[in-house]
Order: C-alpha cells, then sequence, then structure tokens
C-alpha cells in the first residue's frame, strides 16, 4: 500500500508543483503557510481536481496519470476524504452519514446500518447515531466525519486541517482523541495543517509546503533542528540565517557583518545557521572562555511570553534570544539598549542549504 | 416617512380589488354559483390539469435545474434563456408556438397524431401541456438559484463517498434543496392555476374538457358578472390557501435547516 504522485496544477496565481510519496502505513503531515497549496493536494488525490500535469499512483494503480490520459473519478478511487468544515450531510442523520459512502457503494441498506452503528460505537458516539449533524458539538462532528469516511475502508484517508474548526479548549483533546482513532486505521494517511503541534502528535514525517513547492521533509525532529527557510524557523521558534561558510570555518551570514562559528565547521558554501533563542545568552560586558561568538548589539523589542521573555536584538546579529524573567531584571533590559549577546560555537547549527 | 406613505399606497393597491370583489360578491346566489355543474366542472378540471402540470414541472425541471447550475456545456446561457423565455413571453404567444410544434400540422403534431393518433390541441392533455409550458420556468429558476446558493462541496464530499453525481445530488443536494423545491413546486401550480392565454390558444374553452377556472371565469364575465366575481372568489381562496401553506412550510423547512 503505497501512493507515488507527481502533483503539477496552476490556480490562478499559485503554481502547485511537487512530488510526495506515503508509505504503507505512514502518516504524513503537510505542513504549510495558507495559500501554500494544501487543499489543492488533498482536492487533486481525492479526484476533485484534475492535474496539468503528473501523475497519481496508488498501490500500483495509476488514479490518474497525465501523460495518457487516466483519470479514475472521485467516487471509483479508494480514497476517504475529512474537510475541514466536515460537510456532513444535514438532512441525514449521524448514523446515515456514516453509511453514506457503503450505501453509494452498493451495501444493502441493512448491512450499510449494521456496520455504520457498529463503527459508531467504536468511535463513541452510538447515542448520537439517530440525530442530525446540527445536534452535534464540533469533536462529535469532526468524529463522525472520520467515521464517515472510514466506513468504507479507503486505501488513503486525507484529512484537511482537522482541528481548526475548533475552539482552542476542545482542539487538545480532540487531538488526542484524533490521535487514537487514527492509530486504529492501518491505511495511508495525509494530514494537512498549519499547526506543528499536529504534526507532532499525528504524524510520522512532515512535509513542508510553501508557495506551491516542498522546501523540506523529514521527521519532525530533523525539521525543526534543520529549517530551511524563515518560514519553518517562525513555526519552530527558532533563528534561522543564510550565509557562506569559508575554507577556514568561519560563516559570514549574507547581507549582515555577522560571523559564526561552529563546532562542527561545514563543508565550504552556502549554509543555512539555526540558533535557538534559548543559545543566545546576553550580558551587560564583553565575556571571554570557551569558543564563541560573540557581538554587542541592541535590544529592539521585549515581549514577555508566560515564563520565559522574547528579545528581539538589532543586526547584527539580528536575532531573538529567549531569557527568563529574572534574568532580565538583573539586566535590567530596556527596548533601544546596548547589550552584549553571545552564543557558544557548539550551539551553532549549521548545514548545507 | 414618504417610504411608510408609498407602501401604504402599495398595501392598498393590492388589498383594494379584494375588497372590491368581496363588497360586490353576491352572497344570496353564490351558492348556488359555486355548485352549478359547469362552475365544478371547471374547479374538478383546474385541479386536476395544476396538479399535472405541477408533477410534470418537478420532473422535467428538476434535472433540468441540476444541468444548468451543475454540468457546465457551452451555450448554457443561451439554453437558460430557451428554457425560461415562456415566463415573460405573453402567454397567448406560447400558445401560438405550442400549436405550430404539437398541432396536428405542427413540426412534432403531426408524427404524434399519424403514428400514435394522438391529438394535442382541444384536449385535457393540451391544457396540461399548455400549463407545463408557463409554469415549469418558475421552479427551474427557484431551484437553480438554491442549487448554486448551496455550492458542490456537500456533492464532492459525497462523491468522495462513492456517490456518482447524480446520486449525490438526489440523496445530498436536492434534500437540502427542499424548501426551494416546494417554493418552486408551489409557484408552478399557482401559475399553471391560473393559465389563461396559452391554455385557450392552444386548448380551447370546452366546458368539462378544456375549459378551466380561469376560462370559465372570463367567460362567465361576459354573461353574468356576478358568477365572474364568485369564480374570482374560487380562484382567490385557494391560492391564498396555498401561499399561507407555503409560508409554514417555507419557514419550517428553513429552520429545520439552521438547527
Amino acid at each position: 500500500m503505497t501512493l507515488e504522485a507527481t502533483l503539477v496544477v496552476q490556480i490562478g496565481e499559485l503554481l502547485l508543483d511537487m512530488e510526495l510519496a506515503i508509505a504503507p502505513g505512514e502518516v504524513v503531515a503537510l505542513l504549510g503557510p495558507n495559500g501554500a497549496g494544501k487543499t489543492t493536494v488533498l482536492r487533486t488525490l481525492a479526484g476533485l481536481l484534475a492535474l496539468d500535469d503528473g501523475r497519481i499512483v496508488l498501490d500500483g494503480q495509476p488514479l490518474e496519470d497525465v501523460a495518457d490520459g487516466a483519470w479514475v473519478p472521485p467516487e471509483r478511487r479508494s480514497v476517504g476524504v475529512v474537510f475541514q468544515d466536515y460537510l456532513l450531510f444535514p438532512t441525514l442523520t449521524v448514523v446515515e452519514n456514516v453509511a453514506f459512502g457503503l450505501r453509494a457503494r452498493g451495501t444493502g441498506r441493512r448491512e450499510a446500518r449494521a456496520r455504520a452503528t457498529a463503527l459508531l460505537d467504536q468511535f463513541g458516539l452510538a447515542a448520537y447515531a439517530g440525530r442530525k449533524p446540527s445536534a452535534l458539538s464540533g469533536g462529535q462532528a469532526q468524529r463522525v466525519a472520520l467515521a464517515r469516511a472510514l466506513a468504507f475502508q479507503p486505501r488513503l484517508l486525507l484529512l484537511d486541517e482537522p482541528l481548526a474548526a475548533l475552539d482552542a479548549g476542545t482542539r487538545t483533546e480532540v487531538r488526542r482523541d484524533l490521535r487514537e482513532l487514527l492509530a486504529g486505521f492501518d491505511g495511508m494517511r495525509l494530514l494537512v495543517t498549519h499547526d506543528p503541534l499536529d504534526a507532532h502528535a499525528l504524524a510520522d514525517r512532515v512535509v513542508v509546503l510553501e508557495a506551491g513547492t516542498v522546501v523540506q521533509s523529514g521527521t519532525l525532529g530533523h525539521v525543526t533542528a534543520h529549517p530551511r527557510s524563515p518560514y519553518v524557523a517562525r513555526l519552530v521558534g527558532t533563528n534561522l540565517l543564510s550565509g557562506v561558510a569559508g575554507a577556514d570555518g568561519v560563516i559570514s551570514v549574507s547581507g549582515s557583518a555577522v560571523r559564526f562559528t561552529a563546532a562542527d565547521a561545514p563543508q565550504p558554501g552556502p549554509v543555512h545557521v539555526a540558533v535557538h533563542p534559548q543559545a543566545v545568552a546576553l550580558h551587560r560586558d564583553a565575556q571571554t572562555g570557551s569558543p564563541r561568538n560573540d557581538w554587542l548589539t541592541r535590544v529592539t523589542e521585549l515581549d514577555e511570553h508566560g515564563d520565559r521573555v522574547r528579545v528581539t536584538l538589532a543586526d547584527p546579529p539580528g536575532m531573538v534570544a529567549e531569557i527568563t524573567p529574572g534574568a532580565q531584571a538583573e539586566l535590567t533590559l530596556a527596548a533601544g539598549q546596548p547589550v552584549w549577546a553571545t552564543v557558544k560555537a557548539t550551539e551553532v547549527e549549521a548545514y548545507p542549504a | 416617512m414618504l417610504g411608510l406613505v408609498l407602501a401604504t399606497v402599495a398595501v392598498a393597491f393590492f388589498t383594494l380589488p379584494l375588497v372590491g370583489l368581496l363588497v360586490r360578491t353576491p352572497w344570496s346566489s353564490a351558492w348556488r354559483l359555486l355548485t352549478d355543474e359547469t362552475t365544478l366542472q371547471a374547479v374538478r378540471l383546474s385541479l386536476i390539469c395544476s396538479l399535472w402540470a405541477t408533477g410534470l414541472s418537478v420532473v422535467f425541471g428538476v434535472p433540468l435545474a441540476w444541468v444548468l447550475a451543475r454540468v457546465p456545456f457551452p451555450g448554457r446561457n443561451v439554453v437558460r434563456s430557451l428554457c425560461t423565455l415562456s415566463m415573460v413571453l405573453p402567454p397567448v404567444v406560447g400558445g401560438v408556438a405550442l400549436f405550430a410544434a404539437l398541432g396536428r400540422r405542427g413540426l412534432l403534431g403531426h408524427y404524434l397524431f399519424d403514428w400514435f393518433g394522438i391529438r394535442l390541441p382541444f384536449s385535457m392533455a393540451g391544457v396540461v401541456v399548455a400549463q407545463t409550458f408557463v409554469a415549469m420556468p418558475f421552479l427551474v429558476i427557484t431551484l437553480e438559484a438554491a442549487l448554486r446558493q448551496l455550492g458542490e462541496r456537500h456533492e464532492e464530499a459525497a462523491r468522495t463517498l462513492g456517490a456518482g453525481s447524480w446520486y449525490a445530488f438526489r440523496r445530498v443536494t436536492l434534500p437540502m434543496a427542499r424548501p426551494a423545491l416546494i417554493a418552486g413546486a408551489v409557484l408552478s401550480w399557482a401559475r399553471a392555476l391560473g393559465e389563461f392565454g396559452a391554455t385557450i390558444t392552444f386548448a380551447g374553452n370546452f366546458p368539462g374538457r378544456t375549459q378551466t377556472l380561469p376560462l370559465a371565469t372570463y367567460l362567465a364575465l361576459e354573461r353574468d358578472p356576478s358568477e365572474a366575481i364568485v369564480l374570482s372568489l374560487v380562484l382567490i381562496g385557494v391560492s391564498f390557501v396555498v401561499l399561507l401553506a407555503m409560508r409554514d412550510r417555507w419557514l419550517d423547512a428553513a429552520v429545520g435547516r439552521r438547527v
């Protein structure tokens, strides 16, 4: 059970052009900002949007191939979709909603109903079987949508921002439920989200999509440690600079006076430099000691986040430092104030761009 | 203030004729006129024909509205205009056109007659045809607007679940558009019930066969105005009841969708 797809489609200004592969039983999160083309990916896989070029192969069966005109309509693809706003059918009861896929595929009324009821039972929704979707809470509606998409046992399940329609309070709970329910389904799953928390809780691997192209993919841990775009860096809350590593191992950041020494000197050439905000230390005076990078800079902005204070520093080094409120009080930091920023060489993560 | 005055004038404009009818009604002879055999025949014929016309409008109009709202094809706007032209056409012209197409020597009519012996003009079926011709567009337009407004997303969801587009429409979208379907059917029925021009042109005016209530009313006006007034009251009463019933159903359906 694998999915292999090359998706090329132009929608307005956006050109989506990406490769996507999902291994058997794998959960992949498609992460990206609004307008990156995430939903477009789902629509092409589901057959709701035709490709301009490329192909989609599910378990060796071509669902679409622009080269030879192969095309399987959505109703004959084994692809279940959980839509962002669920799109439950308002005139049908919950159990009729869940049985819909089976009925549409020719299962008899009684058997479809029995199977839908069993699934609702498993999802803890048996009590709601006879109700209309309008009587459900957001979390319940989401589970019904998931049950409906899984009832006909698709080989690929697509989830579009499954938690976006929920308020922050229920999101955590529903995310946990969703994790358990998804674990009970052994097909391939592709989850679209803009929230790394969802990706972390639900996915084995993330694919980061920006402006229609894949900028990065891998495990969330790897992506977090080695962001390759400002979007990913912002998403995971780390400092990302681009530069060039010289033969001496010193990295000069493009368009800035910042120079870095990394403990693990990278190969000469273009590199990304990631520095976690907590690794940026602030002092009133110049420091000496272990191999480090230091700059005399200025505070441009202070931002309190619970028990952390995020300090934005002027260029150079143009980074964000994260310190404790205690440290802030000790340094008596204020916007516009000069300060020494230091980063240990061992805290500098440099990798080829 | 001016708005209020104009609105009052408008209300008066619509109520005054009704009051006039009520005032001029010969109540003493009303019952005798109502139970007159010709009147009863006309009422019966009107109900049967208008219900047939409504049924046919639904059977053909629903798929037509679906095609116009969902199936993109070149010339769709032209087809839509053609199919709703009879709404703005003078009904008499519609009747003449039907004659040209379905009359005994008409485009299709002479085949119907030669091959099957079917003669639509001056028959009860002719009344139904004339009424359907002018009534169906009301259903098509109402339903198509509702389908466009509902959008295709629920149908898309149904298709990912394995439903073909017509199955998805029938089981998902059409039930969602039920208020519009009912409203459209009622409008069509009201239009069919009141049909005059196309009916008298295409089907003639034979008591018991093609003489519907509006036709009987018009004829009565020349013979005995008080009878025409009583018949008018019957038509108004029926229409008013339908309008009231529709409001309730409409509201119910709308509320049902929101809950």
